[in-house]
């Protein structure tokens, strides 16, 4: 496959916005398993998504810009679809693409997430080995066969 | 998903649309999908505007066309550029639900950012090898007609 030697100096970045601590627990688990080489900063809201993205607050002053965001929607605060569509909204962040991680099989809330601009929904299985495939195959799309934007690394 | 619904939805094939104007490439492309096992009904058009007839089914024989559950775009296209069917379709109501994934040979940063800004839901660059090719689809085909939900744009 067309591997960028110079896109892959550095282990890409994901940021993981999840307030359940098990849950953000079972993502790296998954990770990990699947030897996926990327590195993981994680947020626990919505609105600390967003001062991460922006670089707002002494813990984000040197964020670095994730290469893809795995976003859970049932959140306090400010919840997936707010940050979604603020993500979405933002020109300097629209590019980075979002994947939902949820536990909501409503149809409502998978066309939502659509409409709004996630580059997919991925309902969070509550068998760890399926969580594990889950994980395997996305990575495989997002960090070995897509290409992403290099934002001048 | 209820059991019923989840059989009801196995029973329905996946539907791709497949926005290339290079008959080869398009050709390749329908093979290794058959090859790599994963199962879809694919259709095929040749650039943006007869993309955008099929999706609004435009004109007679555009009447009865599915809904796609996932578009494959080329961006190099006579008339009516790929980045330009892909913001137009991002700006519709409509079909901006629909995930569009991005299938060229371009390696420029330029296109690829444009294309991510735009609404892009994946960027592959085509393979020179068949091989890689078969690989690169059935990644492709299980990320998202086996890990991730679609809506239903029925």
């Amino acid at each position: 496959m067309a591997i960028d030697s110079t896109a892959s100096e550095r282990p890409a970045l994901i940021l993981l916005v999840e307030d359940e601590a098990a849950d953000a627990h079972l993502v790296r688990l998954a990770l990990r398993e699947n030897s996926v080489q990327a590195d993981l900063a994680h947020v626990l809201d919505g609105r600390e998504a967003l001062a991460y993205l922006r670089r707002e607050g002494p813990s984000f002053v040197a964020a670095q810009r994730p290469d893809l965001i795995l976003l859970d929607l049932n959140m306090p605060r400010m919840d997936g679809f707010e940050f979604l569509a603020a993500v979405k909204r933002d020109a300097g962040l629209r590019g980075i693409p979002v994947v939902v991680l949820s536990t909501s099989d409503a149809e409502r809330d998978v066309r939502s997430a659509y409409h709004l601009g996630a580059a997919g929904y991925v309902a969070k299985s509550s068998s760890v080995s399926e969580l594990i495939a889950g994980f395997g195959r996305l990575s495989q799309y997002w960090l070995t066969l897509a290409r992403l934007p290099t934002h001048g690394r | 998903m209820s059991e019923e619904e989840a059989m009801v939805d196995s029973q329905r094939s996946n539907r791709m649309l497949m926005v290339e104007d290079e008959a080869g490439d398009a050709r390749l492309l329908q093979l290794a999908m058959r090859q790599s096992g994963f199962s879809a009904d694919i259709d095929h058009v040749w650039d943006g505007y007869e993309a955008l007839d099929y999706l609004r089914r435009a004109g007679q024989q555009r009447q009865r066309a599915p809904r796609p559950d996932l578009i494959v775009l080329d961006l190099k296209m006579p008339r009516l550029s790929g980045l330009d069917f892909l913001a137009l379709i991002k700006q519709d109501g409509d079909l901006r639900a629909i995930p569009v994934v991005v299938f060229s040979s371009s390696l420029l940063e330029t296109d690829v950012r444009s294309a991510y800004e735009l609404g892009a839901a994946g960027y592959l660059i085509k393979p020179a090898d068949f091989q890689e090719l078969i690989s690169m689809v059935r990644i492709l085909g299980e990320y998202w007609f086996t890990l991730v939900r679609l809506p239903h744009n029925d």
